[in-house]
């Protein structure tokens, strides 16, 4: 059995913050990673990030992941644990996980979940033919192996992560037939949209996927115009010639271990999806557990840094770590993140969070 | 399909390995997913559904979903997203719930 001041499950950007933070007041810190190297989603990521130099604003994403990385590596008081999953959270505070087929004992005084989010699937007809994926899954094929997805791509999905890998596509060398997406405006960020459409790609707002066809995998897509009231309207079918359908249609947090934990768990759309009860330290229902990163409320990883950052100074500040510094960077974090919510899609992260700090929630 | 040139990255490929995709001998890398490598030879239909035999392909490649699970050197259920491909790796389509043998 494994004896830890503080566990964390996830080496995504949350985590790998929190592991930093927490072990630079003091702390002994493991990380359990799924894979077989940490980094999450970041990896992947080829576009540069915006926000301020605090979150490495003109970086790409995996220069940001290595970077978080190395600060990881050179920290004795961090160790990584790769290719191992947690399996569950016990009443006693044991943590189970398996690693390289084995099944591991830990022993935590504190844990920081930062397992991050899943991709979201849309009903629509054969929306389980091969060649349909996740915008992830292409960012995964594509920037991370090299290969290409299909030839000829319908995105659905104009949000940042739509237009994003819609702009990497391209990049790769895949035509883009078009995104569509369901509401009347495009939700991602304007500049990345103006790069796209000035490719020539049209981006179609207030439209949908009607169906997918295909025998074995998908060999094209209907798709339709939708009316102020989000109705199909008729005559407006288009038929697109496609190998590859992308779902960009948002992520749901992973929190299965929370569930599991017992945290109080409560269903926040504006945070998409179901998320743990919290104060605004992060810790939750179940005390000594916290929460950082999508796996709180899906946003961005500029975002989950920073909560990764405050959770890790939480849980060590709670174990008697940092006296002096820790409520001077608790408040830091705070002020960050409130800065990055400043914007209008982060007005919906804040009313999110709002309903997750109401009476009979989490002890603030 | 393999990228050759991109604008932002390198991809720096292991040793080239073979390995079976339903006995037929296919190619791959070292160091990559057998759902990678399936990808680049133009394998899209890793399985078929316990009910509706409908095909089935690879959705979220980071191990979450569940719809990419063949038939690895016997053993069935195995996500070839996250399962690193190995010189000589026998890979099967799976029907249904496979078989543990």
């Amino acid at each position: 059995m494994k004896e830890i001041e503080i566990l964390i499950i996830g080496g995504g950007p949350a985590g790998l913050s929190a592991a930093t933070a927490a072990a630079d007041l003091g702390a002994n810190v493991l990380i359990l990673e799924r894979d077989d190297k940490p980094g999450g989603q970041l990896v992947k990521q080829t576009h540069k990030f915006f926000g301020s130099k605090k979150q490495y604003a003109g970086d790409r994403g995996y220069q940001i992941g290595n970077f978080l990385i190395e600060e990881c590596e050179k920290n004795p008081k961090i160790e990584v644990w790769t290719e191992t999953t947690a399996l569950g959270i016990y009443e006693d505070g044991m943590v189970t996980a398996e690693g390289q087929g084995k099944h591991l004992k830990i022993n935590p005084e504190k844990i920081i979940v930062a397992t991050g989010a899943s991709e979201k699937m849309i009903a629509f007809p054969n929306n389980d033919l091969p060649g349909i994926y996740g915008a992830g899954a292409v960012q995964t094929l594509m920037n991370l192996y090299g290969i290409v997805p299909g030839k000829r791509v319908l995105m659905i999905g104009a949000g940042n992560i739509g237009l994003i890998v819609s702009y990497q596509l391209m990049q790769a060398g895949v035509e883009v037939a078009g995104i569509i997406e369901a509401s009347p405006t495009i939700g991602g960020y304007l500049v990345h949209a103006a790069k796209i459409r000035r490719a020539g790609v049209p981006i179609l707002t207030s439209h949908t996927i009607t169906k997918a066809y295909g025998q074995e995998s998908v060999e094209g897509a209907m798709i339709c115009k939708l009316d102020e009231k989000w109705q199909p309207i008729p005559g407006t079918e288009q038929d697109l010639k496609v190998d590859v359908i992308c779902l960009a249609v948002g992520l749901s947090p992973l929190t299965e271990l929370c569930f599991q934990a017992d945290c109080h768990m409560k269903y926040v759309p504006e945070l998409s999806g179901h998320v743990s009860l919290r104060n605004k330290y992060l810790e939750t229902t179940r005390l000594g557990l916290y929460v950082a990163g999508d796996v709180s409320g899906v946003e961005e990883a500029s975002s989950a840094m920073v909560e990764g950052r405050l959770a890790g100074v939480c849980a060590a500040y709670s174990l008697g770590y940092g006296n002096d510094v820790a409520p001077k960077l608790q408040g830091e974090a705070l002020a960050e993140l409130s800065e990055l919510r400043a914007g209008p899609a982060g007005q919906k992260t804040v009313k999110g969070i709002m309903k997750l700090m109401d009476k009979g929630g989490a002890a603030c | 399909m393999r990228i050759t040139e991109h604008p932002i990255l390198d991809f720096l490929r292991g040793e080239e390995v073979s390995f079976f995709f339903d006995g037929q001998e296919l190619i791959g890398f070292e160091g990559e997913t057998i759902a990678a490598a399936l990808h680049a030879a133009g394998v899209r239909v890793l399985g078929h559904s316990q009910t509706m035999h409908r095909p089935r392909g690879l959705f979220c490649a980071i191990g979450n979903c569940s719809s990419c699970l063949m038939v690895v050197d016997g053993e069935p259920n195995v996500r070839i997203c996250v399962e690193k491909l190995k010189s000589g790796m026998r890979v099967e389509t799976q029907h249904g719930k496979g078989c543990l043998r």
